[in-house]
């Protein structure tokens, strides 16, 4: 068996799809492979141009739907979302009509639902996601999402926070997006202490959001399962409202 | 200061947590503006869950508790004693756009006590949506819980900056009003329902012709009613809700199980249950009328005027309905498999979609999210029944009953839960 190493990047895992859909062999990335003894390894370089090729080729059987459904499942960044893709890219080329919804195809569903998740993780993000404001005037917030969602809520933030600088930082992955009341752009930092550097009036909101959010609650109706389903604990350390 | 609006917000977020509505979506309020925000055309955003399991999408408040009227069921009533408070304008403007901005809410829910009189209290309210839109270029969700008797001219403005309004009719029926609200009259409600209705008509016929016609109301009106609190049957309930959805082309119609606030002897006393199975099983009913394609008559008649609490309307039609099926997956009219027990509209969906390439078996229903152990005692599949026994109603019932028995108990087993 042939294993191709890409970086870990879309356009990475494009130019591996180039590579391998003719010769056959598996795809992986290189920074979480585990080397196989009676495999053959090869590393594949970053190639926007063919990666553009694959990708416009995809675009030629696929709806704009279908396309961001492609590029979520890849944001999944499960352990075999290259071979799921790879089953599902062949899928699409070997058949003359639209596959995307041929929902009784594994592959096919496999990519819709995978791409669901994405899509609730990032609608997760959407909701939970808590600037604070620093004093150099950012709205600043720490995530750490289950997927790879950043490029994914870029349009809604910048849509809806247009007048207000804003970051957001995501922990696990450790790079964050920028907003500077033009553009977005990926940023990295180091992490350190953050004491000191919030405006004076943040811990006021914070601890005014605190009293609404006690204020809300009907204690008659409590239902912590409820509570939980819909706002899973790993998601609290970065919710004011829950320290 | 600081210490002041802690105690007012507590005092009037806790006033206004009894309105159920947090709905947020619906409009399509764009931020073209380079402003603050924007409302969403499709699915609103919950931003936190209260432990009670209640989204928290907008930042629901009172204006103030002070009231003059003296409804039973309502902690502001007049004659209660509890410390009563109120925002000024610009209280309410600043604790918006500060949460606003630090994404803890979608928008504002603003609903009052009466004081004074309607109009009096409905200017104040229209005058903070007015600052928020045009001060402050807010963008986001506005909705305002319109005071039943406030004139039309404050409805019209009030329709121009807020995305959604509400004229809560508190009780399913008349006779219920009159016994626990008598200071309050139906047509009040309707008045203003009716004349929104007929403005949101009249617009919406103008932007045929228009060019530029102001938005107004763009999530259009909802009322909300408290179950439980009278003697009214689901029946009256969602008939009622039934019409007024029609009648007023309302966008929802919320359900709020009563929460026991007093020793009045005509209501439900303290320590009593909250209705919330009931509560939930009106919710079902009113999806099955919106998005299913069932009438109210469908759902509830004089043979069944409650719904049944052990087993969903859904499947509580299919049984009284067994004639019906089986339905074949791989023919039937996308209308009528969403009318089977078990398939949700995404699996609807995923089935008109999917057998179009080839005829769908078990696995493949199962894999689409269709819980067969329910919909397969309405169901043939490309491999035929699933179950070759003719089971009675009763018989069906009963086995359903069991797993969801089971798969209840398991839920709710004390080592599965998280803490
Ligand atoms: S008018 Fe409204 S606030 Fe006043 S008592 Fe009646 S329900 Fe409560």
């Amino acid at each position: 068996m042939d294993i191709y190493l890409y970086d870990g990047s879309f356009e990475g895992y494009l130019s591996a799809v180039f590579e391998v859909y003719k010769k056959g062999g598996v795809i992986r990335k290189e920074n979480t492979f585990i080397p196989d003894m009676f495999a053959r390894t090869f590393g594949v370089q970053t190639d926007l141009e063919k990666a553009d090729r694959v990708w416009s080729g995809l675009s030629k059987k696929l709806s704009a739907d279908g396309l961001h459904q492609y590029f979520s499942a890849f944001l999944s960044e499960l352990d075999n979302i290259e071979d799921q893709l790879l089953n599902y890219t062949r899928h699409i080329f070997e058949n003359q009509a639209s596959v995307e919804r041929d929902f009784g195809n594994a592959f096919v569903l496999f990519v819709a639902q995978t791409a669901r998740k994405v899509h609730r993780e990032k609608h997760r993000m959407e909701a939970f996601v808590r600037f604070q404001l620093t004093k150099d005037d950012i709205y600043f917030s720490l995530v750490s999402p289950d997927y790879n969602v950043l490029p994914l809520i870029i349009r809604h933030f910048k849509d809806r926070y247009a007048d207000q600088r804003w970051m957001i930082y995501d922990r696990a992955r450790n790079y964050g997006i920028y907003y500077d009341l033009e553009k977005v752009d990926t940023v990295w930092m180091e992490m350190d202490k953050q004491e000191g550097i919030w405006d004076e009036k943040e811990l006021d909101y914070q601890a005014l959001w605190q009293t609404y959010y006690k204020g809300a609650n009907i204690a008659g109706r409590v239902n912590r399962k409820l509570q939980l389903q819909h706002m899973p604990k790993r998601y609290w350390k970065y919710l004011p409202e829950l320290r | 200061m600081q210490e002041r609006v802690h105690e007012k917000l507590s005092i009037l977020a806790d006033a206004a947590k009894y309105d159920v509505s947090c709905a947020s979506s619906g409009s399509d309020r764009k931020n073209t503006n380079k402003g603050l925000g924007n409302a969403h055309p499709g699915m609103g955003i919950c931003h936190s869950y209260t432990p009670d399991g209640r989204c928290v999408s907008l930042l629901k408040i009172l204006l103030t508790n002070h009231c003059i009227y003296d409804c039973a069921y309502c902690v502001s009533r007049k004659s209660n004693d509890i410390k009563r408070a109120a925002f000024t304008v610009q209280e309410v403007v600043d604790l918006t756009i500060n949460f606003y901005r630090r994404n803890y809410i979608e928008g504002l829910f603003l609903s009052s006590g009466i004081f004074k009189d309607p109009d009096f209290t409905m200017e104040r309210m229209v005058r903070i949506a007015k600052d928020l839109r045009t001060i402050h270029r807010f963008n986001g969700y506005i909705h305002l819980k319109a005071i039943p008797g406030a004139s039309d001219e404050l409805m019209r403005e009030a329709g121009m900056y807020a995305d959604r309004l509400s004229v809560n009719l508190e009780l399913p029926t008349e006779e219920g009003l009159k016994l626990l609200a008598p200071e309050k009259k139906r047509a009040d409600m309707i008045q203003p329902m009716n004349y929104l209705k007929n403005e949101i008509i009249r617009l919406e016929d103008e932007r045929k012709v228009l060019k530029k016609v102001p938005i107004f109301v763009p999530a259009g009106q909802s009322t909300q009613v408290i179950v439980g609190a009278g003697r009214e049957t689901d029946k009256d309930i969602v008939h009622m809700a039934s019409r007024f959805y029609q009648q007023f082309r309302l966008k929802r119609v919320y359900y709020s199980g009563y929460v026991p606030i007093s020793n009045d002897a005509r209501l439900p006393g303290l320590g009593q249950q909250v209705p919330m199975m009931r509560e939930n099983r009106l919710y079902q009913a009113d999806w099955l009328m919106r998005f299913y394609g069932f009438n109210a008559q469908e759902l509830l008649d004089d043979a069944n005027p409650h719904l049944d609490t052990e087993i969903d309307p859904k499947l509580s039609w299919a049984l009284r309905n067994l004639h019906f099926f089986p339905i074949d997956i791989n023919t039937a009219d996308k209308m009528l498999i969403a009318r089977i027990p078990g398939i949700g509209m995404n699996s609807v969906n995923k089935i008109i979609a999917a057998r179009s390439f080839s005829a769908l078996g078990w696995d493949q229903l199962q894999q689409m999210g269709v819980q067969l152990n329910r919909a397969k005692y309405f169901i043939t599949c490309k491999k035929g029944a699933m179950v070759k026994k003719d089971y009675t109603s009763e018989q069906i019932r009963r086995q359903i009953l069991n797993q969801s028995h089971s798969k209840y108990l398991k839920l709710h087993s004390p080592q599965l839960s998280l803490f």
